[in-house]
């Protein structure tokens, strides 16, 4: 555990990736494409819902 | 602004609210241990799993207001409304970061606040006053909000109303509230939240599935709000479901600094330090997610009032007028109890937490120092009760709308612990009195911008001919960090004291990782 400390604390950087995409809406504020009735606004920050707890998750494994 | 009675709705909230009461007050008895110890009654002796973590946190912090205030933002506003979900996301990766660190440190130290935590780092228990003062000032408007949700939803169900016998419904579930926190401490609330936070999901998935069918569809439903939004007359408050170009800024930088300000909020403070390992905190940052897709789900609701034709007289009606219209008496009664509920637990934990914060910080180091932690237990049993009283005397006399106000001035307070605490449990590179100054130049401008703005989150910087519009919080926190940055090697050249680190980089580890001799269990 020790010694594996340093690259484990590597994984910890994708935790930036969810941040990145949903601090700046102009890569989202779009109608389309529509997915299911939801304009893409809105399944897109759903979807990072799900991205988030799964980079988190992976973080998780990979840093225990 | 009453409703009329149904009786059917109201049977079954008052069965339901019956029922909380009395875990409420069994609680005492769960985990039984030494109730007048601040570590049992506050932090409940530091011993939740992961699961009831899980509870207790989501309980914590998707307050009733939450689910009341988003929907009817984006009944209001639209796409600008929804920040909440992109806050209610970004927020975990974040925690992940730092909350088994504070928990591990905590749990060493017996730390009971963040603020005993900066005592401990820096060694200065004023930079500490300024952290549990901010607190304090933060959370008491926040618990006010929790009595406005409450009362949206009394008078939703026809009770309630105008004078002195309408407010008596609210002055009940609070007597209710305040003895049985007052006896059994954080056990209360994590119990209650278990029932609570069943009831919500159930409320949520019944009408996320139900509504958009009997309205046809989310396609419709969000046909029907870019009608009305284009609908609206010149002078109206603008609103769109697609975010538009001026609003970006605003947009992205409310979800980033409500998401950093999120966990340094008391009740979320004692909410990650009553779990029993680093672990279950690290596992919850995975798992609590769960309660922002409900969150999410929620907000549309906003959308669907618009969709169901409904005529609201405030926005904050608009999820209670929702489920009154499309769903039988009984689970209408059933939901409001589910947002009353949902009132109560964040409104006892954060009273606990300003409860704690006061009697560590402020009555402990400046009024009693030989307090015993029996006496600390009984101040912090005797100030939640005065702290949760004097919301409920705020809320009588004066308009919600001063609530309000001050708890989006308190999310602007709060961000500027982030470098005391934050920062300090990573490094100690900045000077404590550095620190303090710049988070009396924060506090300073972020209030001073919320007036200058007539009480809107968000304040205009001007830059070579372009107004960025931003979050105060988030301006005021870059003036707090240049301001610490710049005058740390000021006082650290005029010979000003670092202060003692009473911790170590092991503390913040967790055990396994610490280096202690740990055997393997397979």
């Amino acid at each position: 555990m020790k010694t594996g400390s340093r690259p484990a604390n590597a994984w910890r950087w994708l935790l930036l990736i969810p941040v990145l995409a949903l601090a700046f809406p102009a890569l989202y504020a779009r109608r389309d494409p529509v997915l299911f009735g939801f304009p893409f606004f809105y399944w897109y920050q759903f979807a990072w819902l799900f991205g988030s707890a799964a980079v988190t998750l992976l973080v998780y494994r990979k840093t225990r | 602004m009453s409703a009329p009675i149904d009786a059917t709705a109201l049977g079954v909230f008052i069965a339901l609210f019956a029922l909380v009461t009395v875990l409420g007050f069994i609680a005492a008895r769960w985990h039984k241990a030494d109730l007048s110890h601040i570590n049992e009654w506050g932090l409940a002796g530091r011993r939740f799993g992961t699961l009831i973590t899980w509870f207790l946190i989501g309980g914590d912090l998707y307050t009733a207001y939450t689910f009341i205030a988003v929907p009817a933002a984006v009944y209001g506003g639209g796409a600008a409304g929804f920040f909440a979900v992109p806050y209610t996301i970004v927020a975990y990766p974040f925690f992940f970061l730092i909350a088994p660190r504070l928990w591990n440190v905590c749990k060493r130290h017996s730390f009971v606040t963040a603020a005993d935590f900066v005592e401990g780092r820096y060694g200065d228990r004023n930079l500490a006053l300024a952290v549990a003062i901010t607190g304090i000032l933060a959370t008491l408007p926040y618990i006010a909000l929790q009595l406005i949700g409450m009362q949206v939803v009394i008078s939703s169900l026809g009770i309630g109303g105008s004078g002195l016998a309408g407010d008596l419904p609210l002055f009940v579930a609070f007597v209710v509230l305040a003895t049985y926190t007052y006896t059994s401490g954080l056990r209360a609330p994590a119990m209650i939240a278990l029932v609570k936070d069943v009831m919500i999901y159930v409320t949520v998935v019944v009408a996320v599935v139900a509504v958009p069918m009997k309205l046809g569809g989310f396609a419709h439903v969000f046909a029907a709000a870019d009608a009305a939004f284009a609908a609206r007359p010149p002078g109206a408050p603008p609103a769109s479901v697609i975010l538009q170009p001026g609003a970006y800024w605003a947009y992205g930088t409310l979800a980033i600094g409500s998401a950093m300000a999120l966990f340094l909020y008391p009740h979320a403070v004692t909410g990650i330090l009553a779990a029993s390992r680093g672990d279950a905190v690290r596992r919850n940052a995975v798992l609590l997610p769960a309660y922002s897709l409900a969150l999410g789900l929620l907000a549309l609701f906003g959308y669907m009032a618009i969709a169901a034709g409904l005529n609201i007289a405030k926005p904050n009606l608009a999820v209670p007028a929702l489920i009154h219209a499309l769903f039988p008496s009984w689970f209408a009664g059933f939901a409001f109890a589910a947002i009353a509920v949902g009132a109560l637990v964040p409104a006892a934990i954060m009273s606990i937490a300003a409860a704690n914060l006061w009697t560590r910080n402020v009555y402990k180091p400046f009024i009693n120092p030989r307090a015993t932690p029996q006496q600390e237990g009984q101040q912090a049993k005797l100030t939640s009760l005065v702290v949760k009283f004097g919301a409920l005397a705020f809320v009588l006399a004066f308009s919600s709308q001063y609530a309000i106000n001050l708890q989006l001035l308190g999310g602007v307070w709060m961000l500027q612990t982030l470098p005391a605490v934050v920062l300090g449990l990573f490094t100690r590179a900045l000077h404590r009195t550095a620190l303090l100054c710049g988070w009396f130049a924060g506090m300073a401008t972020g209030t001073a911008m919320f007036l200058a703005t007539g009480f809107k989150p968000t304040f205009a910087l001007h830059a070579g001919g372009i107004a960025v519009a931003a979050y105060i919080a988030v301006e005021a926190l870059a003036v707090n960090l240049l301001l610490a940055a710049l005058l740390t090697p000021v006082f650290d050249r005029a010979g000003i004291a670092r202060g003692t680190d009473a911790t170590t980089a092991g503390d913040y580890e967790d055990e396994a990782s610490a280096g202690l001799p740990i055997p393997t269990i397979a």
